[in-house]
């Protein structure tokens, strides 16, 4: 792995606790687009979400960022899952942008079209997001999200990364971890939870594609993730941001703690932010002090049977993948390790 | 300007004349030299704000075509057969939003087996969809129909499907006379979206619908097809009035009115029937036919009223739905259920098989007589069905049917005949 460069964040905050006190510290012009008044509230207050709720917090900064950077000229694409339904039961909507949802597995295809439609009319000044959850992205929506890759429409699709399918009763998909329950994967037999060696890492797909920009995110760092959502719309032509979004009710963890876990899945390595423009690696975030993922995971339910007696090879397991992850992504800061 | 053109490129130009704005394209075959020529007038800048989207497969074709006729673009796709049933989740998701887009669909069978012939098993599939489905007979028609599709769907804000019979009609040179683009323009007005993704003026769609509005969502949809009915016609005369040709319509009548038996059909089949029942009725038999042009709205009333007064009816069709009948035979037999009218059900050239003057006549000799089972497969081989039957019989591991029949029928039984 060639070495890379930190992403480049204007702001970084390194005491504990929670990030968004940083911002009264800071003037204006650095704080976050949800710390400012004129933020445009494109995912309202008022919603389903669960309490906890990962997604619907980094989607509500994710489009925010988004709008900022296109003068408020944004139209969205969502597939069907969790963001979709707790934001519009009908008649009630949350969305102040315009928005359409169509089938679970066609976002990025009904993104790609509304952007050739803003190009046929002269409107290339109105940018498009397609939006939805890792099975809607990695499973049932990766056909017409790698055609949209390899069209390179002018579309940035947000991958809201739950790690299983929640809103029908959290069943594995292709982005659920090793070990983790879930209802198709349950911790019965001599692998308990879903088996390791499967799964597809969508952010590393994208970037075979060779599209200008992928990113990987996470709801504990959201000036980190206004910072990519903003760049990412600096670019034309398909860009990717996978954001990592805790989900309490199908991880089993305490809604208080999302914030917490998702920092967790960042520095133990099992989920590394990165930047990629045009397939190559271009930033990581680097980790200070590595935490052994027992600290990740002892917070999930959906990992509680990893630390029963005998399947001491699951925990160890997910160590490896942590640690595999610091090492091909090189995410520790020089002479910590 | 009339040209000796294929059935396809007749369509691609009528597309081009209809001013598109997004058109997305997924080859299948027989539908792909209209997608192909389209590329090419994109390309070549003869397409005016127009966007060509080479999409990874159907479902991605008419997904794209959701939304960019969500965004407020006249969009466009070609599909047929397995491509038809891979983008279906989309096909109804497209009529369910009200999104008015023009599809045309190069009838061809589905699999398996795999066949790539002519017949009506795919748009027959999405017949309860929501989407219009409008038959052409002719190549002539195929280009009136789609330019006349566009205003209809607009005009409604429903999707619809322009059919036309794979390669009889899509691969056939005719003479078709291409409208110029004074004559579309007058007919077709710009796209006036009735709903719209604009930053302006934000809206959601596509939304969630619980069981307290579903039923009058449904009805709506059955409703815009019941205004179709109205609407059908009237376009019909207008084009004609500007196009000067009779084009499209509800029904199309072949001499129908006070013959004793009638022949209901759709597509381009009638153009060999044609001839056929003119022999009949030179021999002294009572005989015509009617077309459905429009089998989506169903022209009940039309129908009522052009067969009110046959004593039979033999309805031809390249569809069936298994385990039952004929398709077009069972909607004609609801509308006229109060009629002393015997509804005979033939289907026949299913996944290709040739119609021909002599095996029409065979059948209609034995439909005046009441003669035909129900339902009859036209110029069916029971010996080659008996013989699989039997061997299904004589052994459980009797094999894979469709290779079986054609050991029996191809190739390999000629062989083995030497």
């Amino acid at each position: 792995m060639v070495e890379v460069s930190e992403t480049k964040q204007k702001i970084k905050f390194y005491q504990t606790g929670t990030l968004t006190a940083g911002n009264r510290l800071l003037d204006e012009g650095h704080r976050s687009v949800q710390a400012t008044i004129d933020r445009s509230n494109s995912l309202d207050s008022g919603h389903r979400a669960c309490q906890g709720c990962g997604e619907a917090l980094g989607a509500r900064y994710a489009i925010d960022a988004a709008m900022r950077a296109t003068n408020n000229q944004l139209i969205a694409a969502n597939a069907t899952g969790c963001l979709e339904v707790f934001t519009t039961p009908y008649p009630e909507t949350a969305w102040s942008i315009p928005w359409i949802h169509s089938l679970f597995g066609n976002a990025a295809a009904v993104a790609g079209g509304i952007a050739a439609a803003m190009k046929a009319k002269g409107r290339e000044d109105v940018r498009v997001i397609a939006q939805g959850g890792d099975g809607g992205t990695t499973d049932i929506g990766f056909g017409c999200m790698s055609g949209m890759f390899d069209r390179n429409d002018d579309v940035l699709y947000i991958c809201y990364n739950n790690q299983a399918y929640m809103n029908t009763g959290v069943q594995r998909s292709s982005a659920t971890p090793g070990a983790a329950r879930t209802a198709t994967t349950m911790p019965v037999g001599e692998e308990p939870g879903n088996e390791f060696g499967t799964g597809k890492n969508m952010p590393l797909i994208a970037m075979a594609h060779q599209i200008p920009y992928v990113a990987t995110a996470s709801v504990h760092d959201l000036h980190d993730l206004e910072h990519k959502v903003t760049k990412a719309m600096s670019f034309h032509g398909s860009r990717y941001i996978e954001i990592y979004v805790p989900c309490p009710l199908g991880w089993g963890s305490k809604p208080g703690q999302t914030i917490t876990i998702a920092r967790l899945a960042v520095e133990t390595g099992m989920f590394p932010l990165f930047e990629a423009e045009n397939g190559n690696l271009v930033g990581v975030t680097k980790i200070r002090h590595q935490q052994p993922v027992e600290e990740y995971l002892k917070l999930q339910r959906r990992f509680a049977h990893v630390f029963k007696k005998g399947n001491e090879s699951q925990l160890e397991a997910l160590q490896v993948i942590a640690d595999n992850n610091i090492e091909r992504f090189d995410l520790m800061s020089r002479g910590k390790r | 300007m009339l040209e000796q053109i294929e059935g396809s490129h007749a369509v691609a130009k009528a597309i081009a004349l209809s001013r598109p704005e997004v058109i997305s394209a997924y080859p299948i075959t027989p539908q792909t030299h209209i997608v192909e020529d389209l590329g090419t007038m994109v390309k070549a800048g003869e397409i005016e704000n127009c966007q060509f989207m080479l999409v990874e497969s159907e479902f991605g074709a008419l997904s794209a075509c959701i939304g960019s006729s969500a965004a407020g673009a006249r969009s466009y796709t070609a599909t047929s057969s397995q491509g038809m049933l891979f983008m279906m989740e989309a096909v109804y998701n497209a009529s369910g939003m009200g999104l008015p887009i023009v599809m045309t669909v190069g009838n061809r069978a589905i699999g398996a087996p795999i066949n790539i012939w002519n017949d009506w098993s795919d748009s027959m599939s999405a017949r309860d969809s929501g989407w219009l489905q409008l038959f052409a007979e002719n190549n002539q028609e195929s280009v009136d129909v789609h330019i006349q599709a566009f205003r209809l769907a607009e005009e409604l804000s429903m999707p619809v499907m322009v059919c036309m019979d794979g390669f009889i009609l899509t691969h056939a040179y005719a003479q078709v006379d291409i409208p110029d683009q004074a004559q579309v323009d007058e007919f077709l007005p710009p796209f006036q979206p009735r709903q719209v993704l604009d930053p302006a003026a934000p809206l959601s769609m596509g939304a969630m619908v619980g069981p307290e509005a579903f039923t009058e969502v449904r009805y709506l949809a059955h409703h815009k097809q019941v205004e179709a009915l109205e609407i059908i016609p009237k376009q019909a005369t207008e084009f004609e009035a500007i196009f000067g040709r009779d084009s499209g319509g509800l029904i199309k009548s072949f001499e129908a009115d006070g013959a004793e038996t009638v022949v209901v059909t759709m597509g381009s089949v009638i153009g060999t029937m044609k001839e056929v029942l003119a022999g009949m009725r030179e021999d002294g038999i009572s005989i015509g036919a009617l077309t459905i042009r429009s089998f989506r709205p169903f022209p009940r009333e039309a129908l009522r009223e052009a067969l009110k007064d046959a004593k039979r009816v033999i309805v031809f069709e390249k569809s069936v739905a298994v385990g039952m009948g004929g398709i077009v035979a069972m909607n004609l037999r609801t509308a006229l259920q109060d009629f002393p009218i015997l509804v005979h059900s033939v289907i026949g050239g299913l996944g290709g098989r040739p119609i021909t003057r002599d095996n029409l006549r065979r059948m209609f000799e034995k439909g005046i007589r009441d003669q035909l089972d129900e339902p009859h497969f036209h110029d069916i081989h029971m010996d080659v069905v008996n013989r699989e039957i039997e061997r299904e019989k004589a052994e459980c591991r009797s094999g894979a049917v469709a290779e079986n029949i054609l050991n029996d029928v191809g190739v390999v039984a000629a062989a083995k005949a030497i």
